[in-house]
């Protein structure tokens, strides 16, 4: 017997992969792999209602223990998979233990992109991915007083709202001009950050660290170039990923920003997949290749490969979708906003009901939804279908965009 | 413990106890309903636990907020009037015997 599917990476996308298989009715064996000593779980908690004792462990598992066992699934946790041999279609372990593949999925993901300035080691700087690293955070938290937090980013600003939210003092440093930059429009940017202002939250954006101040091995304070310098008992540093790329670039795949996959969300190999945060892909949503850090890009790329394996040939065509949670508001994002060339807004940000529209070329490309969830709905039907909504309709709220997103699935269906 | 009643595409159903203060959502994950994805994890993201609430319950619910509202209009089988998210029903001692039926996917 063959070695049906084996699955590396226990993340979102790798239970997925296995969950969807079988949905899919695929009846050869599935082996998951991952290193993380836990079964699989789902991560967006960690930096939201985890720390802040609202959910424990097994209220973020994707599925109980037994799911795997009842759906066939071999679960296999705490073991790192060390090579792909693809002559021989087989995977190693650090142990040497061997698994053959007909079809391999690298769902590997990230880690977290560190700090490299003086101080960084000291006691005290903390990352989040993992739930080891959140019980961290969560007990570190207890006895801190001062927070700083490197990185205005959806984690980090997320973080700083927990830590708020604890009665924690709280200061974020963006070393860029705005928060949040890679992903929303200025106005959005600006409405956080008086968002967080208004919970107590110091934004400092511009911020260039020159150290991590410290004594006795711990953390004391953050020291920037202008000279200015912040305590902190405790530093969250959220400030980016790098796609775990080694296993496949050891297995000559071609790795870009991430492993690289064709629309079929394959490697160079046909029998070898790679999804997720890891993988690189042609996003006709974004014009581009990118890499997605997102659950809906793992949970959608794992049904699309599962798809596939089981004899459904399948193109990847989701729409990108996104949120973060800070504080009591949602942020819902719809499609990729790079390359825009316009913005028009409903709403505003006074009544903190808010959407942007980001036209490309006169094309609906993306929207950013605070406490207007109809627009983040509806939003995603109305691109992923590409109707034509001009800046002005999108403006204009008596513009009715259910009544157009209804039009579409009619003459879609 | 309250009692939840799912009830697959096809008509079987399964009877459940689900904790008072957990969600319909979570205590379908929890004893292996497949008809439940929650590909977000229960915050009003997708629409992967949709269910269609039995019309004796349906008013005893508190209604569904704005966010629910929008997501159920992205639904993989068309909502109908009893339509909500598993995510957003907590169970509680008066709602024991409540049923839920499945729709016939969730993506």
């Amino acid at each position: 017997m063959r070695g049906g599917t084996v699955i590396v990476g226990t993340g979102q996308a790798g239970f997925q992969t296995a969950a969807s298989l079988r949905t899919e009715g695929y009846q050869e064996k599935i082996t998951l792999i991952g290193d993380e000593p836990h079964i699989p779980y789902q991560r967006p908690p960690l930096s939201k209602g985890f720390p802040l004792g609202q959910q424990d462990f097994e209220s973020i598992e994707l599925r109980p223990r037994n799911f795997y066992r009842d759906h066939q699934i071999d679960l296999i946790t705490a073991k790192k998979v060390s090579a792909i041999d693809r002559q021989e279609r087989h995977v190693t372990l650090a142990s040497g233990e061997r698994f053959p593949y007909d079809k391999l999925v690298l769902a590997v993901g990230a880690r977290n992109r560190t700090l490299s300035l003086k101080g960084a080691e000291l006691d005290g700087v903390l990352y989040l991915r993992s739930i080891d690293e959140a019980v961290v955070v969560k007990e570190r938290l207890k006895n801190a007083q001062d927070i700083v937090v490197i990185g205005g980013g959806f984690i980090g600003l997320e973080l700083a709202a927990v830590a708020c939210s604890l009665g924690k003092s709280v200061i974020v440093l963006e070393a860029l001009p705005r928060l949040m930059s890679r992903a929303v429009a200025p106005i959005i940017s600006d409405f956080y950050r008086g968002f967080h202002a208004s919970k107590g939250v110091k934004v400092v954006c511009d911020a260039s660290i020159s150290e991590i101040a410290g004594s006795g091995g711990k953390v004391r304070g953050v020291l920037l170039a202008d000279g200015t310098k912040y305590p902190a008992d405790l530093i969250f540093v959220g400030i980016g990923v790098v796609p775990n790329n080694e296993l496949a670039q050891d297995a000559g795949l071609r790795i870009a920003n991430g492993m690289a996959v064709n629309e079929y969300l394959q490697t160079g190999d046909e029998n070898i997949f790679a999804i997720g945060d890891c993988a690189e892909h042609p996003c006709e949503f974004a014009g581009a290749r990118i890499r997605l850090e997102s659950v809906q890009n793992a949970a959608d790329q794992a049904q699309c490969v599962a798809a596939t394996i089981s004899g459904r040939r399948n193109v990847y065509r989701a729409l990108p979708w996104f949120w973060t949670d800070q504080f009591e508001i949602k942020l819902q994002m719809a499609g990729i906003s790079n390359g825009h060339d316009c913005v028009v807004s409903r709403g505003n940000a006074e009544t903190r009901k808010l959407s942007v529209f980001y036209f490309k070329e006169g094309r609906l490309i993306a929207i950013d939804s605070i406490n207007r969830p109809l627009d983040h709905m509806m939003g995603r039907k109305l691109i992923a279908a590409g109707v034509r909504l001009t800046p002005a309709q999108a403006a204009d709220e008596s513009v009715d965009l259910k009544k157009l997103a209804g039009s579409i699935s009619t003459t879609h269906s | 413990m309250p009692k939840v009643v799912y009830v697959s595409p096809g008509g079987d159903s399964r009877e459940i106890n689900v904790p008072a203060g957990t969600t319909v959502m979570a205590g379908a994950l929890k004893n292996g309903i497949d008809g439940i994805v929650a590909e977000c994890g229960g915050v009003c993201m997708c629409s992967t636990c949709h269910v269609f609430v039995d019309e004796q319950f349906f008013d005893r619910l508190p209604p569904a907020q704005d966010t629910e509202e929008a997501v159920l209009e992205i639904s993989a089988v068309e909502r109908r009037p009893t339509s909500r998210l598993s995510c957003q029903i907590k169970v509680t001692d008066e709602l024991d015997g409540l049923i839920v039926r499945l729709p016939e996917k969730q993506r």
